[in-house]
């Protein structure tokens, strides 16, 4: 069960446990909604972008292990990037989970979520808060779903 | 309650031998039991999703498509009288297995929810109007929800719902207070698919009759499980899947008073249903074939049909007994590990065990289950309204049918402990 150790990696089950940015942003500028539909994991994103950066992220709600932790080590990721290099990190991420697309982009420790590429049926659990990031990007009204 | 009630009808009284079962000689039956998933041999535990194939189902529908096949009702020549012998035939089958008075009372449809929205659009749009309310329950799947919505919405009725207690089981009180001179028709589950419920059927269709309402029952679940006499029962209509009882999918049976269908009037128009047509008016042909419009689903018919015969071979009270036995073997394992939570567990209660552990999330128990060649399902169930009910966004769910075995609810429950050592918890 080796690759059981690949999907949960130990610093998925801190970020599971201990949720980073686990929080509503009362002055966040951008917020989506993501939903799965086939399994209820749900999440609200709440950005805070000044002048093209996101200078804070945040995010609440519920979901399985690895929804959970995509969200902790995305808002993580994402403070302090301007949208255009949230946006590469969007395609950069996406690649790695579905072991598609082009020249590899530094991911640092949203690394650990690579061995989601091996368990098809998760991909949508771990892209959940990615799409919903490109939601909030986007400014779009409508809540964003896996489906 | 209706306690004694359920279990007349899915098991022998207490205190008698259960028939035996050859477990082994049934699971030789089935060729895909016999296999390893990610080098574990297969736990099939999803049952409730869809069943698993006896050789003599499969072997029927293929004989059906290299000696038999043709279209059925129409062609003067030999194959498409063969045809029609088997698929005519196989009504006469399940007129059997359901005790129905006749064979012009049972429409072969692609599955349950055909055969829910062919009664909201006929049944519902002929008979419910403005004001009216349907009365549903809180553990319905959501195809004994949806028809009913879209139908409400077309004519301006209201959805009325029978509440759940914790343990999973109908509030029968607000059931007959909710029954009112507005109801025009009680649509209930006969056993709950995400919490395994038996719920009291005869009560609430006598109630429904005494108060002039007819009742449809949802018997996807159930009719692997339990003996269904419609007539016994007294519903005006029956609803369930082939390939939930062992059969190919894309095939199921509506069962309906032939008052009910007489009156009715027809679901989907073209072919095979019609005695004549020209521009100006078409009449309709006689039942059963009125409600079943184009070529059906004819090698999906000789398996159903091979199916009831497999079924009927080894006998739903021995299996109903079997299977009760594994489940409560199940329901005793659970309870033991720690922080393992069934969720359903109504006095009357078949074939599901639904269930949430500890801090770990029903997606991450079945990839791990997974991985260990056991097969469950994960997600709502497609019963939103009873995840809502336990503050749940979903449950694990395992499905027991009649070849599952003591042993395999050992690999489970280890299986579950694997889930907790995975999590450190």
């Amino acid at each position: 069960m080796s690759d059981l150790r690949d999907l949960y990696q130990e610093v998925i089950f801190d970020h599971n446990r201990n949720p980073r940015n686990f929080r509503a942003m009362e002055d966040a500028n951008r917020t989506a909604e993501g939903f799965n539909p086939l399994c209820g994991d749900r999440l609200t994103l709440y950005l805070k972008v000044d002048d093209g950066r996101i200078v804070d992220a945040s995010f609440q709600g519920s979901g399985c292990a690895i929804s959970t932790a995509s969200a902790s080590l995305m808002t993580d990721a994402l403070k302090g990037r301007t949208v255009e290099e949230a946006e590469g990190l969007f395609h950069g991420f996406h690649d790695l989970i579905t072991g598609e697309g082009g020249a590899p982009v530094d991911l640092g420790k949203l690394e650990v979520l690579s061995g989601v590429r091996e368990f098809p049926t998760r991909v949508k659990c771990a892209t959940l808060a990615w799409h919903t990031l490109n939601a909030a990007l986007d400014d779009q009204g409508e809540p964003v779903t896996t489906e | 309650m209706s306690g004694a009630e359920g279990t007349a009808e899915r098991r022998p009284a207490a205190g008698t031998t259960p028939p035996a079962l050859d477990v082994e000689r049934i699971r030789a039956d089935f060729p895909v039991l016999h296999q390893e998933v990610y080098g574990k041999p297969l736990v099939y535990l999803d049952n409730a999703a869809t069943t698993q194939k006896p050789r003599a189902v499969i072997d029927a529908v293929s004989r059906f498509y290299a000696h038999d096949n043709s279209n059925v009702h129409r062609g003067v020549h030999a194959l498409s009288q063969r045809a029609t012998e088997e698929y005519e035939g196989v009504r006469g089958k399940v007129r059997e297995f359901l005790n129905a008075a006749s064979e012009r009372e049972l429409i072969f449809v692609r599955g349950t929810t055909e055969a829910i929205n062919l009664v909201a659009a006929t049944f519902g749009r002929a008979r419910i109007r403005a004001g009216d309310e349907i009365l549903l329950t809180e553990m319905e799947h959501h195809s004994n929800i949806v028809p009913w919505q879209l139908l409400a919405e077309q004519v301006g009725a209201t959805i009325k719902v029978v509440p759940i207690t914790d343990t999973g089981e109908l509030v029968m009180e607000s059931f007959e207070q909710l029954l009112t001179d507005r109801t025009r028709l009680v649509a209930v589950a006969h056993l709950s698919n995400a919490l395994g419920t038996i719920n009291p059927v005869r009560r609430i269709i006598q109630a429904a009759h005494d108060a002039g309402v007819p009742v449809l029952l949802d018997g996807a679940q159930a009719a692997p499980h339990i003996r269904v006499d419609v007539r016994e029962l007294d519903c005006d209509f029956y609803a369930f899947s082939g390939h939930k009882i062992y059969g190919p999918t894309g095939i199921g049976v509506l069962y309906g008073k032939e008052k009910w269908l007489e009156d009715m009037p027809p679901y989907q128009g073209g072919g095979e249903m019609i005695r004549q047509v020209s521009f100006t008016r078409s009449t309709y042909g006689d039942l059963p074939a009125k409600f079943e419009a184009g070529t059906p689903n004819i090698a999906g018919a000789v398996g159903l049909g091979a199916a009831i015969d497999y079924v009927r071979g080894i006998g739903l009270d021995a299996i109903a007994a079997h299977e009760h036995a594994v489940l409560e073997y199940a329901l005793a394992a659970a309870d033991a590990i720690p922080g393992m939570r069934v969720v359903g567990r109504a006095r009357e209660k078949a074939s599901i065990l639904s269930f949430v552990l500890d801090g770990i999330h029903p997606h991450d128990i079945g990839t791990i289950l997974d991985r260990q060649g056991l097969a469950v399902r994960a997600g709502h169930h497609c019963a939103m309204p009873v995840m809502e009910h336990y503050c749940l966004p979903a449950t694990a769910r395992a499905s027991f049918a009649v070849y599952n075995t003591r042993a395999e609810v050992d690999a489970l429950m280890a299986g579950i402990r694997k889930v907790q050592e995975v999590f450190g918890l």
